[in-house]
């Protein structure tokens, strides 16, 4: 469709190896030289069960799935009708079935895409030690043009340790594939792989969220494990480990936000990692932090809601929460990745910010980020590090909470002779000690909502592409479809800007109504159900008149073509 | 060289005025920490004292050291944050029976068998002082004076010093306002003790329960060694009154702390993405 990637459905019920094959897929391409995304889509079961691996491989960088598949191996397709509406197809795509395993099913035969019949299973147990996954990799592979060799190097070094056999089963499976599929029906095919000698990198969101805490300077962490956020904390845990700082197994979510608020007091930045059920239980926590200016970082990665919800899946629905769910008046950051490299980019900024401002930060990601893989160029170093402002040692009369011009006030960290002091979630005046006087309560709510309105957040606080009279508003894991929408619509003559917010909080007015001048039609693009965003926007920022929503829950991903669709029937 | 003057007990004090009422059994736990933190000599700045909410949660903006007043129940989160990533400091905590063992129960179980270096200072009254008088999880089931449970709770107390032999504390003693030279040389020996040292101290809440005012009778002074084998001190508390003072329990787990390593840099780390 698009006409520089291919995309590519791998499916099978637990044990056929669906998600391996698409590990191997994503390293082969990236050995090649491409770009690349990788989702998946899991069911219940802790283990087995139906897995999809859905990829989407391209001669440049991309940002979102595409609006189908060009090409759909079915392993067999079992429970196929619970994830049947993930794997949209065309005409012209092609289902790879086998034989063996019965007809195309109606949840997939709807789409009325070619199917072709492949014998997967007879020709892996053909093989001694031979898998079906190979089979149907390796005809993948031919049937996209993917160069057999990426593959069969990406194999060597995975399978090597397992030894001789091993290896040489899963190649002769490999092959087999690749010869069987000489006969089928063609597919959309690869391009040329760029030689533009970027470094890729093969990173998920949620290696990128950690690695982006890491390099913002976060030595300490404490959390309590939950899907699809804790792949965030495996990832920390040893490169913490093994770079001078710890990772603390919490006994629940109350436990490691106030772990955190206690390490950072004591002076080390400190962050967690939750989705939303752990979110929800920090709350009242989020609101100390606020009150007694300690700085923090909790990585929500966000999974359908409300409740325990759908764990495996997507969906950009704590929104709410994030912005409004402290009690009290509460200013604190709301800052949102807008892709799997921003997690990184993302992050780091939100440890540099709540460190500079003395709050927390809530870092707004998604399971659709988090838990896909990309093939990305090699990050760009970013120089948001962070950086206190600490009291010197014996201040005399040390006012931990002193009104200054910033509202950012010294902080003293515990070993500084001179300065010891109460830190308090009760109100207090400015040297910290309890006050339930209006005047107090009046200058100290100034104090923490001026510092977070006052501070420079320069250009990072939205990205904004394009230049034109409507403009598409978004956030998060849906900037990847409009993206490519835009580029889209373009070609068909269809101008548009776009805004994707990375600042969700503190609001910025001016910023937002420069980047809206000129605007008259504003399209706005969010993954929930209630228009969470949209409503967002409406309450804290002027929008021209003529305003349209796409706004659908997870899990199923937004998907470019509806948005340009959107577009052009507004022309 | 400068020689320093060693810190006395008021050096601790703050010049905050504590919102306790006359006669509260608080003042005293006050003076014991600030005794045992004299006789410590670490600097002031050395020490970190954290809390939750309830009267007896006031603590620590009454001393002169680093502290932290958070929010109900979570105390011992924080105070383990501060340990696990400040192994320098002291950090002692405290807090009342309704904060360690009603909302906060659950952090109570996992510091005894975290075993966190640290001191928790459980100041019991047998009631929520704070909201004015309701029943804790340490009042007895037939205490009929909160408008909530006219009929009494109906429900057994729990007994701290033995729940937290349960769940792993490695030191464990018992003191009572009444005495605070005997609070405050515990509270040091906990202190000195590697490990999560609890301190239950008895600590009369004179408004809401005048009637403790009679503890002074009730409580002893223990005049065994302090147990060392779980089972030993599991058996003798079988059949404590809940009056005995002193150290309960001394055993000899390590402490729990992540070791700090550098084996790598960040750079190291990014390496393995390329691919
Ligand atoms: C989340 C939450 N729930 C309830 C309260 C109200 N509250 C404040 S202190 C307290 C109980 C205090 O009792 P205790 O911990 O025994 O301390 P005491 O006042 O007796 O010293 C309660 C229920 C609160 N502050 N926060
Ligand atoms: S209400 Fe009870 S516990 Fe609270 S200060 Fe008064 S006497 Fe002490």
């Amino acid at each position: 469709m698009s006409g520089y990637s291919v995309s590519v459905a791998l499916t099978g019920s637990g044990g056929a190896g669906a998600m391996t094959a698409g590990q191997i897929l994503l390293d082969a391409a990236s050995k090649a030289g491409f770009y690349g995304l990788m989702t998946r889509s899991m069911g219940p079961q802790i283990r087995g069960g139906e897995a999809a691996a859905l990829l989407r491989i391209s001669t440049k960088p991309i940002s979102s799935l595409d609006d189908h598949y060009d090409l759909l191996v079915a392993f067999d397709w079992g429970n196929i009708a619970r994830f049947a509406a993930e794997l949209p197809l065309a005409a012209n795509s092609l289902v790879l079935t086998d034989p063996e395993q019965g007809e195309v099913p109606e949840p997939i035969a709807v789409f009325g895409a070619r199917a072709a019949e492949l014998p997967m299973k007879s020709i892996a147990s053909g093989i001694p030690g031979g898998r079906v996954n190979m089979v149907g990799l390796g005809a993948a592979a031919v049937l996209i043009g993917l160069p057999l060799d990426s593959i069969l190097s990406v194999l060597t070094a995975q399978l090597g340790r397992k030894g001789e056999e091993v290896l040489a089963a899963a190649t002769a499976a490999l092959r087999a594939g690749a010869e069987a599929a000489a006969i089928l029906p063609s597919v959309t095919k690869l391009g040329t792989a760029p030689k533009d000698g970027v470094v890729r990198w093969n990173i998920s969101g949620n290696e990128a969220a950690g690695l982006g805490a890491l390099k913002g300077g976060i030595k300490f962490v404490a959390a309590y494990p939950i899907t699809p956020g804790t792949e965030v904390l495996e990832w920390l845990a040893p490169a913490l480990d093994k770079t001078g700082g710890a990772l603390v197994q919490a006994e629940d979510e109350l436990a490691s936000i106030n772990m955190v608020i206690g390490g950072s007091f004591a002076g080390i930045p400190s962050a967690t990692a939750t989705s939303g059920p752990g979110l929800a239980l920090m709350t009242e926590s989020l609101g100390l932090a606020v009150a007694s200016e300690t700085p923090l970082v909790v990585v929500d990665v966000m999974r359908g809601g409300p409740s325990t919800g759908i764990p495996t899946k997507s969906e950009q629905s704590d929104l709410n929460i994030a912005v409004y769910g402290l009690h009290g008046d509460a200013p604190h950051l709301v800052v949102a990745p807008n892709s799997i490299s921003d997690c990184l980019y993302a992050t780091q900024w939100a440890v540099y910010l709540a460190e500079a401002l003395q709050t927390p930060a809530i870092v707004l990601s998604d399971q659709a980020m988090g838990q896909a893989r990309a093939l990305i160029g090699k990050p760009a170093e970013s120089p948001y590090v962070a950086k206190r402002l600490v009291a010197e040692a014996n201040i005399e009369n040390y006012k931990r909470y002193a009104l200054t011009a910033s509202g950012i006030s010294p902080m003293a960290i515990p070993g500084t002779p001179g300065n010891n002091y109460v830190a308090d979630g009760l109100e207090h005046n400015e040297r910290g000690t309890p006050s339930s006087q209006a005047s107090d309560h009046q200058s100290q709510l100034d104090k923490r909502a001026h510092k977070l309105d006052a501070f420079d957040y320069g250009d990072l606080w939205a990205d904004i592409e394009g230049d034109a009279e409507i403009a598409v508003v978004t956030w998060g894991s849906a900037t990847g479809p409009v993206q490519e929408a835009l580029l889209r619509a373009k070609a068909k003559g269809i101008n548009a800007k776009m805004i994707s917010l990375r600042l969700i909080l503190p609001i910025q007015p001016a910023k937002m109504a420069a980047a809206l001048k000129g605007v008259k039609k504003v399209l706005v693009v969010e993954q929930t159900h209630s228009e969470q965003f949209h409503k967002f926007l409406r309450a804290h920022y002027d929008l021209p008149k003529d305003v349209a929503v796409i706004s659908q829950p997870g899990p199923l991903p937004i998907r470019p073509a509806e948005i340009v669709n959107r577009l052009a029937a507004w022309k | 060289m400068t020689v320093q003057t060693p810190l006395t007990h008021q050096d601790f004090k703050s010049d905050v005025k504590p919102i306790w009422c006359p006669g509260c059994g608080d003042f005293s736990v006050l003076s014991a920490v600030t005794k045992a933190l004299a006789e410590l000599g670490r600097p002031r700045e050395d020490i970190a004292f954290i809390s939750g909410i309830g009267c007896s949660s006031r603590i620590p903006a009454y001393t002169k050291v680093y502290g932290f007043h958070g929010v109900h129940g979570r105390a011992l989160a924080i105070a383990a944050g501060v340990k696990l990533a400040r192994p320098d400091l002291t950090v002692l905590a405290a807090g009342g029976d309704g904060d360690g063992l009603s909302i906060g129960g659950n952090h109570f179980m996992h510091a005894c068998r975290r075993n966190v270096d640290m001191t928790y200072i459980v100041m019991d009254n047998q009631v929520y002082g704070m909201t004015k008088g309701q029943a804790s999880p340490t009042t007895a089931p037939d205490w009929c004076n909160s408008k909530l449970t006219p009929e009494g709770t109906g429900i057994s107390p729990v007994e701290p010093v033995r729940l937290a032999l349960a769940a792993g504390a490695n030191f464990i003693a018992r003191g009572f306002a009444g005495n605070p030279n005997e609070v405050a040389r515990l509270i040091l020996e906990g202190i000195n003790h590697p490990g999560f040292s609890l301190i239950h101290v008895l600590s009369p809440c004179v408004t809401y329960r005048p009637e403790q005012r009679d503890w002074k009778q009730a409580v002893h002074a223990s005049d065994a060694t302090p147990a060392q084998l779980i089972a030993e001190a599991m058996h003798r508390l079988a059949s404590d009154d809940g009056f005995t003072t002193g150290v309960l329990f001394a055993g000899n787990r390590q402490a729990f702390m992540p070791p700090r390593r550098n084996l790598a840099t960040i750079a190291d780390l990014e390496r393995k993405f390329a691919s």
